[in-house]
């Protein structure tokens, strides 16, 4: 079926159609420091102030320094890189990024949706100025970033405190698509008695496949673990000459543990999925 | 016999896959749509609202300079008439208008941020730097929303304009209309470059 399996491919590549500046990855780290601005002793004593702060307050901020912003302006580049990592938690959009491009001399707190109201552009531009920039122009970028990041943690304080990380089951949709899968497997066995030869299970296989695969979409609303759905059904009704229970159960277990994989990885840093709106502030030196 | 309805089994389970993910998708988008111009026109309010206590800033350091302050205040009037209803959404010259007087404040705006540099003291009110902050940050956070209005409004126009949705369309929503979207770039040169 290669039309299906083109549809399949489109799908797949919508979602990498629109056009943003090459960044940097996040690595599990809060500073990402492409432009090789601090030492390692440097580096690990402001992790651990932004982790011991994430840890607190649930507020995400990271430190990013750039060889180039790739002819982007600073703030344009600031709140697409904020987006793309995602960072400060999904529902608070609590992240603030310190950009720092050396090269170019500019410098910009991009704050997040959910921390606008505490920093506001205006004190966003008090720290970059009376904290940040008066080191930068003597090219002491550790202090100024220090600075600038012990004043950002003060002035947000207090917005949100941390709760109990929740735990994301990513088997939780596996799970819930068993009995979906299950009830078509006896539908399917109970109106279409089984044809002797292959060819006569065809059209029980496709209708049965077909509703299976529009109620799971009504369901779900996600095409792919419909399509996934249909075709499963699909195979099963068709080559399914055993039992319908034995063929479900020696199927549930290999076929879905891939998906299960892959969940909240604690150890390292990651964004929360937090969003901005283009508030903060920038400066040059 | 048997080949054919296997082949009409299998479009209608094609056609099936294709439409019925799709059925949702103007209304949903439509949304989406709304969403965008309400944080946009939410941006351009904010901007308005700081235009006031701006005026009356430079005025105290700045008084002869009559000609810009007007200016930055006719425009701000035109502003503050206009809201980005749904309605506007839909009329292309209702949306029209709502854009060049937006674009006005712009370079009225950005007019007044150039000849504020000529008055030193002004620049080193605490009062002035502040609002020239939030008049930056806000001017930033007019084009973020409108690159997400713009973006959101191509999403829903190629929805109606491409093949299945398109056929959805005609079918479950006859009364749905393409949307207007901003012309991109003039506006986003007449943003004020404010330097420090």
């Amino acid at each position: 079926m290669p039309l299906l399996k083109s549809l399949l491919v489109l799908v797949l590549l919508i979602g990498g159609l629109y056009g943003e500046p090459k960044f940097p990855s996040l690595n599990n780290s809060r500073i990402v420091d492409e432009a090789s601005l601090f030492d390692s002793s440097q580096k690990s004593i402001l992790e651990q102030k932004l982790a011991a702060y994430e840890h607190n307050s649930s507020n995400q901020i990271v430190i990013v320094t750039l060889k180039s912003l790739d002819g982007y302006d600073i703030s344009d580049y600031g709140y697409q890189l904020g987006r793309h990592w995602g960072i400060g938690q999904t529902k608070k959009n609590n992240g603030v990024l310190l950009i720092i491009a050396p090269n170019e001399r500019k410098v910009r707190i991009e704050v997040g949706y959910g921390l606008e109201g505490a920093l506001n552009d205006a004190t966003a531009n008090t720290i970059i100025q009376k904290d940040i920039l008066p080191f930068f122009k003597t090219g002491n970028y550790y202090e100024g970033t220090s600075k600038g990041i012990d004043s950002i943690i003060k002035v947000t304080k207090g917005e949100y405190t941390s709760e109990p990380k929740e735990t994301i089951d990513d088997g939780s949709i596996f799970k819930f698509l068993m009995p979906v899968l299950f009830l078509f497997i006896m539908i399917s066995n109970i109106f279409f008695k089984k044809g002797t030869t292959r060819k006569s299970n065809i059209i029980p296989s496709l209708v049965s496949s077909g509703v299976a695969g529009i109620i799971s979409w009504i369901m779900f609303a996600i095409i792919p673990i419909s399509i996934a759905i249909a075709v499963i059904i699909f195979l099963i009704v068709l080559f399914g000459h055993l039992s319908p229970l034995s063929s479900y159960n020696s199927r549930s277990g290999g076929d879905f543990g891939g998906f299960s994989s892959g969940g909240g990885s604690f150890g390292g840093f990651s964004g929360g999925g937090g969003s901005f709106g283009g508030g903060g502030a920038s400066g040059s030196w | 016999m048997k080949i054919i309805g296997i082949i009409i089994g299998l479009f209608l389970l094609i056609s099936a896959i294709v439409i019925l993910p799709r059925v949702n998708n103007v209304p949903k988008l439509d949304e989406e749509v709304k969403s965008y111009a309400a944080q946009l026109d939410n941006q351009y309010k904010r901007r308005a609202d700081l235009v006031p206590n701006l005026v009356a800033t430079v005025k105290g350091y700045a008084s002869h300079e009559k000609d810009v302050l007007t200016q930055v205040t006719e425009a701000r009037a035109k502003v503050g008439q206009m809201t980005l209803t749904p309605e506007v959404l839909n009329n292309p010259e209702a949306f029209k208008a709502y854009e060049q007087a937006q674009d006005g404040l712009s370079s009225a705006l950005s007019r007044l941020m150039v000849v504020v540099e000529n008055y030193p003291e002004l620049k080193a009110n605490e009062n002035f730097l502040n609002l020239q902050a939030q008049l930056e940050g806000t001017e930033n956070r007019i084009a973020v929303a409108r690159k997400d209005y713009i973006e959101a409004v191509k999403r829903y126009n190629l929805e109606l304009r491409t093949i299945p949705g398109k056929w959805v369309a005609a079918i479950l929503y006859p009364d749905a209309k393409v949307k207007q979207n901003f012309s991109a770039s003039p506006a986003d040169q007449a943003v004020p470059k404010v330097t420090f």
